[in-house]
């Protein structure tokens, strides 16, 4: 397992939004988690990448307490990806991907910086958006440039938050199915926080599902993607079918109070 | 490897090499501009002579200067131009650092109360000859000591509260009331002359420099300034966002206070010399920024450079525009400042620079 977390608590004030998480991440796995708003989805990947520290449980990166481990040493390791961020000041595109080298870097970027940076910037097709500035160009492709920065961070884990809420259906399959192959072809491993349940069923080997700070269920997208499980923790009435193998969600309608 | 990879490899070197050429040019600029500093003033000593005796002291036997440039130079003139260039050099560099920790366009080197808490040092010295230190230095001991009190007392409430930026500037905003009031205050009871002379050290001036003085401010620049620069990466990442930098392996609260620190220090230690010279810490970031964009390795000591030659430029225009009186350089920075600052503001296409 490449983590283990184990009875992960957070609360904001009085306010508590995690209560006792436990799951595992594998290797070359994709995990979504999915749940309504406010389940606690953003709130544990932060709290796994120690933004936020909880205040109960354990996290272990491959069996060594993430408590223990120095923010540059969890950095190389781990990559963040925010659903968005706004710089104050300008940056272009490929600086702000220069800086998850960070982690890597010294004073001065070295050319093997630069040719991870020209690479993440390949492989997401952003090459043309290179020397623009990052606050100029669409959401869309501001989310790209953070999944490259997190790429460019050479992390054998990667935490995304909703990567995926502001593309095109057609970038929506682009980024997916580059994170997929990247798993596939270095054996990173990937969890996702992610809204689209069709998405999530199509692209996640196991799927958890939160539900006010909680794990609802957790496993295959089959067994978790149920219409029952659905209704119960989003109060919507769907179908679900089976297309390839894979649970298809069509929503019905919402129950309203 | 393709062809277009070279290409944005070349393009991103050209980008690179772009910003260091604005450097140098800039260096350039500044020794044309102390040069000319120089030379002008009553006693009326060529360009040339200038420079000759400022060379004939590292080179001697070379350019024989006469005995009069040499003293009017070294003497008098020299001491206050370099208090100029560190002054302009060390407010520019602050005020980057602080922006950029603050990640607020509006933080300046006075954002933190520093200055109105020297300037209070500075009238309680005056005022009531009451100080940390008795003899020559009482005011300028008095107003470091504050300026550096202020910042205490922010760094010290940013470290209970979670060094949020937010909170850093709305402490560094009280803090300014704070200390204004005080000096209103002793002001409101004081002597006419005494209130006159704090009146006179809060406008800002670069009179009162020396060799001396120009050593400890050196000092101070040749201490934070390079520590800030090493930070650079840290600095950039955190104007991504705090959640970002963390995510990165940056530990943002340390490197905040840090960074807040050495400028907190780097402004003291001019301030309580120069009295307050506004304007200068908060717009030769946005200059810099305009000319060659926001990376923290360049901004930094690019910005110093052009605080520099914005300084000493105001500060010759201050001695000459209506000699033999000479302006105080805090009144003419905004002068100069100001419209320039609205023309670049104007021409720029773009919503932020």
């Amino acid at each position: 397992m490449r983590l283990q977390i184990k009875n992960l608590a957070f609360s904001y004030g009085s306010t508590q939004i995690l209560k006792g998480i436990n799951m595992e991440l594998g290797s070359s796995d994709v995990l979504g988690i999915v749940g309504p708003n406010g389940a606690g989805k953003s709130t544990l990947i932060r709290c796994i990448d120690r933004i936020l520290v909880p205040q109960h449980g354990t996290v272990l990166l491959d069996g060594q307490e993430m408590k223990h481990m120095s923010s540059m040493e969890i950095a190389k390791r781990i990559g963040y990806v925010p659903q968005s961020i706004s710089n104050t000041f300008p940056a272009t595109v490929f600086d702000t991907v220069l800086m998850g080298r960070r982690p890597h870097l010294g004073w001065r970027s070295s050319e093997e910086d630069i040719d991870a940076v020209l690479e993440v910037l390949r492989i997401l097709k952003i090459k043309y958006l290179a020397m623009r500035d990052f606050n100029e160009i669409s959401g869309g492709q501001q989310q790209k440039v953070l999944i490259a920065r997190a790429l460019a961070q050479d992390a054998e884990i990667l935490l995304l938050d909703e990567p995926t809420s502001n593309l095109d259906i057609r970038h929506q399959l682009e980024v997916m199915e580059i994170l997929t192959k990247l798993v596939k072809k270095k054996g990173i491993s990937v969890m996702m926080a992610i809204h689209d349940l069709n998405l999530a069923s199509r692209y996640s080997d196991r799927i958890i599902m939160l539900n006010g700070g909680s794990v609802r269920d957790a496993g295959d997208p089959v067994s978790v993607l149920t219409a029952e499980n659905i209704q119960s923790v989003y109060g919507v009435e769907v179908i679900v079918k089976r297309e390839a193998d894979k649970p298809y969600i069509i929503p019905i309608r919402s129950f309203g109070d | 490897m393709p062809p277009e990879t070279t290409d944005l490899r070349e393009e991103y070197t050209r980008f690179i090499g772009r910003k260091i050429l604005f450097i140098a040019i800039l260096a350039v600029l500044l020794i044309l501009i102390a040069g000319i500093a120089t030379s002008l003033g009553s006693a009326n000593i060529p360009l040339i002579d200038t420079y000759a005796a400022i060379v004939d002291r590292f080179l001697p036997d070379y350019f024989n200067p006469s005995n009069l440039a040499t003293n009017v130079v070294w003497n008098l003139r020299l001491p206050r131009i370099l208090m100029g260039v560190f002054a302009g050099i060390g407010l520019a560099v602050a005020g980057s650092a602080m922006q950029g920790i603050l990640r607020n366009p509006l933080a300046s080197p006075y954002t933190l109360g520093i200055a109105s808490a020297a300037g209070f040092g500075a009238a309680l010295a005056i005022l009531l000859g009451k100080g940390f230190v008795g003899g020559e230095y009482l005011v300028i001991a008095n107003a470091f000591i504050f300026a550096l009190l202020a910042s205490v007392v922010i760094i010290g409430i940013a470290r209970y509260k979670g060094a949020r930026p937010e909170t850093m500037i709305l402490a560094g905003i009280a803090i300014m009331y704070f200390f204004s009031a005080m000096t209103s205050l002793l002001q409101y009871f004081g002597e006419a002359d005494a209130v006159k002379e704090v009146v006179f050290w809060m406008l800002g001036d670069l009179d009162r420099s020396s060799w001396d003085t120009l050593g400890l401010v050196g000092i101070v620049l040749v201490c934070c300034i390079p520590l800030l620069i090493l930070k650079s990466w840290d600095l950039n990442v955190m104007g991504a966002g705090d959640e970002t930098a963390k995510s990165l392996g940056v530990q943002v609260e340390k490197v905040r206070i840090l960074s807040m620190v050495l400028a907190a220090l780097l402004t003291a230690s001019i301030v309580c010399f120069t009295g307050t010279i506004g304007f200068i810490g908060l717009v030769s970031p946005h200059i810099t920024r305009m000319a060659i964009g926001g990376d923290n390795r360049f901004l930094l000591p690019a910005s110093g450079i052009v605080g520099a030659v914005l300084l000493v430029g105001a500060d010759t225009i201050a001695r000459n525009i209506i000699a033999p009186v000479i302006l105080p350089v805090g009144i003419m920075t905004s002068f100069i400042g100001v419209p320039f600052f609205f023309y670049l503001i104007m021409r720029k296409r773009r919503e932020y620079w």
